[in-house]
């Protein structure tokens, strides 16, 4: 039967390699949405003290030598460490594939604060003289690092390259993949997001000025979305990468499908450095509708971004209420009560959490909300214990970030 | 320092730069490149942790004299001979 334009264009989801403050694996990770587990801890870090913080324990060296560890960085790690479960979770091996007609696209929110942090903590202890200063600066810092040293790692030799989305990112790498896939750039995109951000203190720091770092005695219920005491943001590190293909290709080598991206949208508020808006968010999100050919009722979960601060977790639930208001069906849930907000990785790691609803048929909570901020108030919205709802046919996943960047997937079952 | 110190120096360096080798069986007549996966990143590591813990300055042109760890132990015999090990 020969192939029709469509299926060129359709793009799956065949392979998942995550590493998250509480799971290295999908399943384990799955697993702790379902229990509740968090994966917070207390966290201390040069100049800014006692703080909160999501930290991954994966395994380095299980697909990274160590000199290659040394010489490059936490989010080039990370990043090799989801490539290489995505890969070996897909069924493909890159001796079977061209590699040059591979593709690496990776979110980040940031890239090179840490290392150009710890070089100057070092060079202090030179009295700033910077012949002292690594030559392993410029490799480690340059913004496509955690890609580059992905393709490095795997031998792929098509193009490789980080989209900067601040938190909206793993969502960005996702459609970026997608996209070049349809171009017919590549026959395989490994995309998603990668944070390393718990490493520079900067980021603790300027969201503490800013008066949104989260602080609770007990650090796994400081990242607290929707509540009423909540009172900013807990950082995390991890990542999320997904390996997608043309469904034809996946159907023709019988890969295991997760699911379909059928939707996306990306637009900017244009409006302010930090504060959301929650018009462009609704926007964003029925013009990813639009795109997939849905209403708002055909949305089965719905999975925020909100990282717990007031006005950030306000905007998006009223966003949400404009959209999915009238739609009864439709539950909704939050991944950063769980781990904090991964950054570059928060939007790739949330669609993983939820994908296995697609066989369970559970929507997993959003949890530590002690009091609902009425503010937040969502028909459909899941608190505190996942919820039966049978199996889902769409996902909407959020993620947005500062300087007004918005982005949605949806992902229907195949 | 004697000739053995710098050697133990040496060594010390290069189990941080490539954890990944066994530095076992060196032969210190042979050069690294040879034996070990090394390359120019590799090489400037050595010549900044020399800097940065005894402050040896090793000059671009001498980049040379470090090919091998005979080589390397007598070029920086008479600049660490003044220097205690660390």
């Amino acid at each position: 039967m020969p192939q029709t334009v469509e299926d060129r264009d359709r793009i799956v989801i065949t392979g998942i390699g995550l590493t998250a403050p509480n799971g290295n694996s999908l399943a384990e990770y799955r697993q702790a949405l379902l229990d509740g587990q968090s994966g917070v801890q207390d966290y201390e870090i040069r100049y800014v003290g006692q703080t909160h913080a999501g930290l991954c324990d994966f395994e380095e060296t299980r697909h990274q030598k160590r000199k290659d560890r040394r010489r490059g960085t936490r989010a080039g790690s990370v990043g090799i460490y989801c490539a290489a479960e995505a890969m070996a979770d897909s069924g493909l091996h890159l001796d079977d594939l061209d590699p040059a007609r591979v593709g690496i696209y990776v979110g980040v929110t940031e890239h090179g604060n840490v290392e150009t942090e710890n070089e100057i903590y070092e060079l202090a202890g030179y009295d700033y003289d910077v012949k002292f200063w690594s030559h392993h600066h410029n490799p480690r810092t340059v913004a496509n690092n955690p890609a580059g040293e992905i393709s490095l790692n795997l031998g792929v030799t098509g193009p490789h390259y980080t989209i900067g989305a601040a938190c909206a990112a793993g969502n960005a790498g996702l459609i970026q993949g997608s996209q070049m896939l349809r171009l017919g750039e590549c026959d395989l995109a490994i995309c998603g997001g990668v944070s390393e951000s718990t490493h520079t203190f900067g980021i603790f720091a300027s969201f503490r000025s800013q008066g949104a770092l989260a602080c609770h005695d007990d650090a796994t219920r400081a990242s607290r979305p929707f509540d009423m005491a909540r009172n900013g943001i807990v950082v995390a590190e991890g990542g999320c990468l997904y390996t997608l293909e043309r469904l034809d290709d996946a159907r023709r080598r019988g890969a295991k499908i997760y699911g379909e991206l059928v939707g996306y949208a990306m637009n900017s508020d244009a409006k302010d450095f930090v504060l959301p808006d929650d018009t462009r968010q609704a926007e964003c999100v029925h013009a990813a509708l639009r795109k997939a050919g849905l209403n708002a009722d055909d949305i089965d979960i719905v999975s925020t971004h909100a990282t717990g601060t007031t006005s950030g977790d306000e905007q998006e639930c009223k966003a949400m209420r404009s959209v999915f208001g009238g739609s009864p069906r439709t539950f909704i849930n939050n991944t950063k009560s769980f781990i904090g907000h991964a950054m570059g990785a928060a939007g790739a790691l949330e669609l993983a959490g939820n994908l296995p609803a697609f066989e369970d048929g559970v929507c997993h909570a959003t949890i530590n909300v002690e009091e609902l901020d009425p503010n937040c108030h969502l028909e459909g919205l899941v608190l505190n214990e996942p919820r039966e709802i049978g199996r889902p046919t769409y996902i909407l996943n959020n993620s947005f970030g500062m300087l007004g960047i918005n982005s949605v997937v949806i992902i229907q079952r195949v | 320092m004697k000739k053995a110190e710098i050697r133990e120096v040496i060594l010390e360096i290069l189990k941080e730069i490539a954890p990944d080798e066994d530095l076992g069986d060196l032969q210190d007549d042979k050069s690294f490149r040879e034996q070990l996966e090394l390359d120019s990143m590799d090489f400037l590591d050595i010549v900044m942790s020399l800097r940065k813990r005894y402050r040896v300055q090793i000059p671009e042109d001498d980049y040379i004299e470090l090919a091998s760890m005979e080589s390397t132990v007598a070029y920086l015999e008479p600049r660490m001979a003044d220097l205690e090990k660390v």
